[in-house]
């Protein structure tokens, strides 16, 4: 053994575990060219960028795209709708699957909690096309069932897919709907981990069912709702892209509209290259910043947070 | 709590139960509603609007659907994509987690934190989408599924799932002359079947449902898979050029129509259910672990 003992425990681990570099090797690449590069891509941003000049090629413009973007109304129209949108989600969605899950651990027949749980988890593994098709059948001027029964019921009609009042109502009954029932079993795991004795100890000092829910599940199970708050939060642009372009149209622009269906509308339709990567680069960064001040925050909490 | 009888606590539990009985009868209510629709006469639509359950039934409305067939090879493509790419993402995933899953690689670490580096920001979809159009796979079934080989937190899960395995498996495995494919494919794989089961299914309903990289990266329209024609019959009312001539007097109904075409699109997972069922609460639970 002459060679320096650092250098011949690389390569002899090199030899030995050929064949497991071997393996990483197409996911790595996988996440090079698919993942890095794009990223090494948001150069565009700060150009001109022609397809035909490529990214060395193209004329470097500085910050005049993000200039752009912060100048442009359609920047409070994005940022407020993102906003109201993210405010439903939390204000609206996020008990929801809390109070459902509370309410099924307080059934006696463990049939009857199976069925429901069956029932409810089922919207969540259909796509947002079969989700938002069956509310638009449904909620359609057309022919539709719920104006069907409002004509009936001598109301006039209301024109729930084409209009902009009625986007957010649409789009949280739609998530309600896909989202609300399979929330729910993060939170029956969390209250299925609470110390039976507690429940004892409560019942011998005389409290209800109901008493015990608030006294004993609710508090036991406050670190897991902080955490998926705080999670949540972190989350704030992320409100299912695939979802609202759906719902998005010429009616409802100017309350559907967010940045990842704008980043969409002008870059891929429209061309405009590199505005809509600086578009998409501003709500990337302000995204990673939450999440890692969500997972700070999350941590700090006494929990571990995901990352 | 057998015990307690009093009458605040029964009707507490009547409450309840009726309560959410509402909400689940709420989330299949829909379900039936297109499902019955789709069976109606054009009479029975125009007159009766409530309607649950038709009391004729007519194939009208799949008997048009399939005079072409556009339908069928939408559900042709996205099996295909579906199946290959489960299968393609499985691959690379396993590997890449087992690979990761042992301690004495070169750099574990630095490999890790760019695999977890994706999953908290990226270049964002026009520079992904120019990647995407340099490689060559614009307008490729492939594009739905290489650039979405791998999914990190699927990959994690899988890691874990490894990492948890007995190392004596491996070593006994070594003795008897394996190499590290050998161990792989025959001892930790056949170990590790809840595992695998349960993500391929999350990869299988990903490929299943998606529809973006559909629109974005296909251009030509005889490519679509089943969720971008759904979108385009149902969403868009773009129709679509089915053959009228299978009809000597009046077509179905466009709304029993679309609700046939949302009804065919259903069916693969609601046949699927009880496994996705099974599978994903696993699953989702696995994942809430480190949530």
């Amino acid at each position: 053994m002459s060679k320096p003992i650092a250098g011949s425990s690389w390569i002899r681990n090199l030899q030995r575990n050929k064949w497991i570099y071997v393996m990483i090797m197409p996911g790595l690449l996988f996440i090079l060219i698919y993942k890095y590069i794009p990223m090494y891509g948001l150069i565009i941003s700060f150009q001109n960028y022609r397809p035909y000049k490529g990214i060395m090629g193209s004329d470097f413009v500085g910050f005049e795209h993000f200039q752009r973007l912060f100048t442009s109304p359609d920047f409070w129209m994005i940022f407020s709708n993102t906003l109201i949108l993210f405010g439903l989600q939390l204000l609206i969605f996020f008990p929801i699957p809390i109070i459902l899950a509370l309410m099924l651990n307080e059934l006696r027949s463990e049939k009857y909690k199976r069925g429901i749980q069956t029932l409810i988890y089922l919207p969540h593994f259909m796509s947002w096309v079969i989700v938002v098709s069956i509310s638009f059948v449904i909620f359609t001027v057309d022919g539709g069932l719920i104006n069907g029964a409002l004509e009936s019921m001598g109301f006039q009609r209301i024109n729930f897919l084409l209009s902009e009042s009625w986007f957010r109502p649409m789009y949280i009954l739609q998530v309600i709907w896909r989202e609300a029932g399979w929330g729910t079993i993060i939170f029956l795991a969390a209250i299925a981990g609470v110390d039976p004795q507690l429940y004892e100890a409560a019942k011998m000092d005389g409290a209800n069912r109901l008493r015990q829910m608030f006294s004993i599940t609710l508090p036991s199970i406050k670190p897991v709702i902080v955490v998926l708050l705080i999670l949540k939060i972190g989350d704030v642009l992320e409100l299912g892209f695939e979802h609202v372009y759906l719902l998005l149209n010429a009616t409802n622009r100017q309350v559907a509209e967010i940045f990842d269906t704008y980043v969409y509308v002008s870059g891929i339709l429209q061309g405009q290259f590199s505005y809509s990567t600086a578009v998409g680069f501003f709500k990337g960064f302000v995204g990673l910043i939450l999440v890692m001040g969500a997972n700070w925050l999350a941590k700090k909490y006494g929990e571990e947070g995901i990352y | 709590m057998v015990g307690d009888k009093s009458w605040s606590s029964r009707m507490f539990a009547l409450i309840n139960g009726g309560l959410l009985g509402l909400f689940a009868l709420a989330t299949v209510l829909p379900f039936i509603h297109v499902f019955g629709s789709s069976f109606a006469t054009a009479g029975e639509i125009a007159a009766k609007r409530f309607l649950l359950i038709p009391t004729t039934f007519t194939f009208d409305a799949y008997r048009y659907i399939f005079s072409t067939n556009t339908i069928m090879k939408a559900m042709g493509v996205s099996v295909f994509v579906t199946v290959l790419g489960t299968f393609w993402s499985m691959l690379i995933s396993v590997m890449t987690a087992y690979g990761l899953s042992r301690k004495d690689i070169i750099g574990r670490q630095v490999i890790m934190f760019l695999f977890v580096f994706t999953m908290l920001f990226s270049g964002g979809m026009i520079p992904t989408f120019l990647v995407v159009k340099e490689t060559g796979l614009l307008d490729s079934y492939l594009s739905l599924i290489v650039p979405v080989t791998i999914n990190v937190f699927n990959m994690i899960i899988l890691k874990t799932f490894f990492q948890g395995l007995p190392d004596g498996l491996e070593e006994s495995a070594k003795i008897d002359g394996c190499n590290d494919w050998g161990i792989l494919f025959r001892i930790v794989i056949p170990c590790s079947m809840p595992a695998i089961a349960t993500i391929s299914l999350f990869y299988a309903v990903t490929y299943w449902n998606t529809y973006m990289h559909a629109i974005m990266y296909l251009s030509d329209a005889a490519k679509w898979p089943v969720q971008v024609l759904l979108r385009q019959i149902v969403i868009l009312a773009g129709g679509m050029n089915f053959d009228n001539s299978v009809y000597t007097d009046v077509p179905p109904p466009a709304q029993s129509v679309k609700m046939a075409v949302i009804v065919v699109a259903t069916m693969p997972i609601l046949l699927l259910y009880p496994f996705l069922q099974k599978h994903f609460t696993k699953g989702a639970l696995l994942g809430s672990v480190k949530a």
